[in-house]
């Protein structure tokens, strides 16, 4: 058993981890503030510069809350709810790749946990689990709300998951490839040579994009967590650190969707124009931000989107979903094959 | 030495034995479910310890991920609460049903102790478990068997929709 | 780790899912248990697939898992079919067919 690579892979785990937990307290702040400057109102500017220590008040307040356990739930699984919603969205990142292969201290490591031959398919693996904490959380809370928002909330996202997975495979078709280094590499160079542009995978990418919206429950997707509707959907009876987990998870699952988005349709880390005779740090701390900018992007979009649009309601939603955006993804399908058999794209 | 593949093999044969377990015997149905669900993935677990990664990643997206999200679906929907007891002909059921297993045990452990005595593991090629190696296979060996494959999940979802159906 | 280690386990689980079968009353559990079968021959086609180092043993398994989700599906549409006409999942209140 080598300790090295281990070690470094521990390093790489913990540094990704911290990162996107930052990101997703981070993300409370931007939420409320874009939110804000959208209804034209300040948002929280009290706690700290701006408000950026907003998100550790909140923090704070969640850990003090009460932690309430309703009468006759079924107490493990209620407890196991927001921990499976938060691991899978969580692990759903490790077949990301958020750079190059970069040299530190004398190690090539290369900016991805886990480079897998089937790396897309783990994602769409993970997504799929997340299901579970969701309706563990609807049944195991025992309220009526809780269950009607589990059964909407895991029966959208399975539906979703059609349009996504094939969404998707129309990249697959074009790179090759399922493993996202590949599918980043692929798209080197001018930012046309990205999957979106001259991979024709431009009606894949807003398929995707939309799909993503629903698979993590987000306006205008989000019935089953929408407060006029359900009360609050699966997470009514949840108070304190275990809501904390869900809202957690969900930005996590928002951050997650947005790389993966950028992996497969918009260059990865590649920052879109040739960087000629670049290398070394200047090169990967060029892609690194690229990438994090980009995700950045789409993220930003997330919170523009969910407050500007209404959300669909229920039967909408599904017919969305199985009438016209899964036909939609098929047909991407077809003709992205039609168009790699003869050669247009270099398949 | 005990080897890392050993302990992984024990950690998930008692994960998947003890998941199975309660699958049978559990009174909640969707204690069962969410067990299976479990199962499922410790024998994905089972898949990657043999190198078959894109069975494993498979195994995880068609059955926990869909197969068993729709049992647990039509249980909370039927709001099953419990399928326990006996059936009406108990006593006979409760000596049959376990000398039937017994004799399913006795014949299947004759086959493994018989048949496999001295195999071993060959040495994985580099593109076992692939989803290349697999994607060839499938397209070109098995090229018939994968359009009747697809023709028979379209007459099946045809069937279940039209069996689910309160009105035709 | 030798083959025999898995074919044995995969034997037991068949066990468990048979005897679950013949067992159970529900129609849903009697679903699930089935569902352990099938897993349980998938593990035996790819532990063999394994042994051998072919990928024939990995199709016939993916061709079982494809065949599992479509009978999942049409199986749980006939199990609320069944819930309609009499309002219960019990396999032994299906006796409308006895002579």
């Amino acid at each position: 058993m080598e300790i090295e690579p281990l070690l470094i892979n521990f390093v790489k785990i913990f540094i990704v981890t911290q990162v996107l937990m930052v990101g997703v307290a981070f993300m409370t702040w931007v939420e409320r503030r874009v939110s804000a400057i959208i209804q034209f109102r300040l948002g929280p500017n009290r706690v700290g510069p701006m408000g950026l220590l907003q998100p550790i008040a909140d923090g704070i307040k969640f850990i003090l809350k009460e932690e309430t356990l309703p009468a006759g739930s079924h107490k493990t699984l209620f407890m196991l709810a927001p921990v499976i919603a938060f691991v899978t969205a969580l692990c759903a990142f490790a077949v990301v790749p958020f750079g190059p292969v970069v040299e530190i201290f004398g190690r090539t490591v290369n900016l991805v946990i886990l480079d897998l031959d089937g790396g897309m398919l783990f994602a769409l693996a993970f997504a799929s689990l997340g299901v579970y904490g969701i309706v563990c959380a609807g049944w195991a809370s025992r309220s009526k709300y809780a269950l009607m928002g589990g059964l909407r909330a895991s029966a959208q996202m399975v539906s979703y998951e059609l349009a996504l997975g094939l969404a998707a495979v129309g990249v697959f078709l074009v790179n090759g490839t399922l493993r996202p280094t590949e599918i980043v590499a692929a798209q080197a160079g001018w930012f046309w040579n990205w999957n979106a542009f001259s991979g024709f995978q431009l009606l894949g990418f807003i398929l995707f994009l939309v799909a993503g919206y629903a698979e993590t429950n987000r306006l205008p997707f989000d019935l089953p967590e929408a407060e006029t509707e359900l009360v609050a959907g699966y997470h009514t009876e949840y108070s304190s650190m275990k809501f904390s987990m869900f809202m957690m998870a969900e930005y996590f699952a928002m951050m997650t969707m947005s790389s993966l988005a950028v992996t497969l349709y918009l260059g990865g880390f590649q920052p879109g124009f040739p960087t000629g005779d670049l290398s070394g740090w200047a090169l990967w701390g060029l892609q690194i931000g690229a990438f994090v900018a980009k995700v950045g992007f789409f993220m930003f979009l997330f919170v523009w989107v969910r407050w500007t649009l209404p959300r669909f309601r229920y039967d909408q939603l599904m017919d969305l979903g199985w009438k016209r955006l899964f036909p939609l993804a098929l047909a991407n399908l077809v003709v992205t094959a039609l168009l790699v058999a003869f050669d247009v794209i270099k398949g | 030495m005990i080897g890392l593949e050993t302990v992984g093999f024990v950690f998930l044969a008692t994960l998947a034995l003890a998941s199975a377990t309660v699958v049978v015997f559990h009174k909640s149905p969707i204690i069962s479910a969410l067990a299976l669900a479990f199962n499922l993935v410790a024998i994905a677990g089972f898949y990657l310890l043999l190198n078959a990664q894109f069975l494993a990643l498979l195994q995880v997206i068609v059955y926990a991920g869909a197969i068993m999200v729709l049992i647990l679906f039509v249980i909370m929907l039927l709001s099953i609460q419990s399928e326990g007891g006996l059936h009406r002909s108990g006593r006979i059921h409760s000596v049959l049903a376990p000398l039937i297993a017994l004799g399913c045990a006795v014949a299947l452990g004759v086959a493994v102790f018989r048949g496999s005595a001295d195999g071993r593991f060959a040495v994985s090629s580099a593109d076992f478990g692939t989803v290349r190696s697999i994607g060839t296979d499938l397209f070109t060996t098995f090229f018939y068997a994968f359009e009747a494959i697809s023709l028979l999940l379209i007459v099946a979802m045809i069937g279940a929709v039209l069996l689910a159906k309160r009105r035709l | 780790m030798e083959p025999q280690w898995i074919l044995v386990l995969s034997a037991v689980l068949f066990t468990m899912g048979a005897f679950g079968v013949l067992w159970n009353r529900g129609a849903i559990t009697i679903l699930m248990c089935v569902e352990i079968m099938l897993n349980s021959a998938n593990l035996t086609f790819i532990t063999f697939a394994r042994q051998f180092d072919q990928a024939e043993g990995q199709i016939y398994a993916f061709f079982v898992m494809t065949l599992a989700a479509a009978e999942a599906a049409v199986g749980l549409a006939i199990v609320i079919a069944l819930f309609r006409l009499r309002e219960s999942t019990d396999v032994d209140e299906l006796n409308l067919l006895k002579w």
